[in-house]
């Protein structure tokens, strides 16, 4: 009964083939939900919500928290595995900034394929692809879940 | 002045702890877009076999950038937190953060180094409860660009 329920909605395993194409995604971001992220996460930079301050500094305009991008992206993995516990590493190099302009914020395309599966330990590597503007924002972005 | 070199192999005491809680992680999951109710019904996530609801994978970053605060506020580093920029990140998670948990962070500075005018300073926070059981390895490399 436990096990029925606990694998209920939850990818198997055998589901699973190198090449397999995850559900992309379009991640729409504008200041409203910088400011959101800001105060979720603590960083409150002012690069992520301040223009006049962003420009100061040298950037184009005001740009998304790194982070939020990371966080924002990897909800492809975890509704394709259906359980956000068993994405065990997470690890991307930040490549572009995400430039977040005040009336039509930016759109992120998120698309991730299976990139190994290990049948011993149930390790399933998910590389994902991040865009914005046609800029790659991600960099080596590899998602290990382990799956049943 | 430049990043100082000499705090390579540095290791900091175990940060105060950090209580996760259910309301933070709910922010959180809002705030990257994860609708995974594990998040925020205790119900789901007793379930799938987690003592309360979990975190999203990202979530470890808030306790990670507490902890690495220590080393980018300490004057002796010498690292301008305006010339900041996030290089790469990424997380080993040993289990799932999850509500009730009380984490400590130990930060350990893995490599400072210099490349093309750049400074780059890679840490790394080992997040586990007060009772010793390891949660998290959270590394993360910063970029501190050079003055023009």
């Amino acid at each position: 009964m436990e096990e029925t329920t606990a694998a209920a909605g939850i990818r198997r395993l055998a589901e699973v083939a190198v090449g397999d194409a995850l559900p992309a995604k379009t991640i729409h971001v504008d200041r409203a939900r910088l400011v959101q992220y800001a105060g979720a996460s603590l960083d409150r930079n002012r690069i992520h919500w301040d223009e006049t301050f962003a420009k100061s500094v040298g950037l184009p305009d005001v740009i998304a928290h790194g982070m939020f991008t990371m966080g924002a992206a990897v909800t492809v993995v975890t509704e394709w595995v259906g359980d956000a516990g068993r994405v065990i590493e997470y690890g991307t190099r930040f490549t572009r900034p995400v430039v977040v302009p005040y009336e039509a914020g930016a759109d992120i395309e998120v698309a991730g394929v299976v990139k190994a599966v290990d049948a011993e330990t149930g390790r399933v590597t998910v590389e994902l692809t991040a865009t914005a503007s046609g800029d790659k924002v991600l960099g080596r972005a590899l998602a290990v879940a382990r799956l049943d | 002045m430049p990043v100082n070199a000499d705090f390579q192999g540095r290791t900091y005491p175990p940060t105060q702890p950090y209580g996760v809680s259910a309301a933070k992680i709910r922010e959180f999951a809002e705030a990257v877009g994860s609708s995974d109710p594990v998040h925020t019904d205790p119900t789901v996530a007793r379930e799938r076999g987690y003592a309360d609801v979990i975190a999203p994978p990202t979530f470890a970053v808030l306790i990670a950038q507490q902890c690495d605060a220590q080393l980018i506020a300490d004057p002796e580093a010498g690292i301008d937190f305006s010339r900041v920029v996030h290089g790469e990140q990424k997380f080993v998670h040993h289990r799932p953060l999850t509500a009730g948990d009380s984490v400590v962070g130990t930060l350990h500075v893995d490599t400072v180094r210099e490349a093309g005018g750049h400074a780059m300073v890679t840490t790394r926070t080992e997040l586990a409860t007060e009772g010793g059981e390891p949660v998290c390895t959270a590394t993360s490399t910063i970029v501190i660009r050079g003055a023009e």
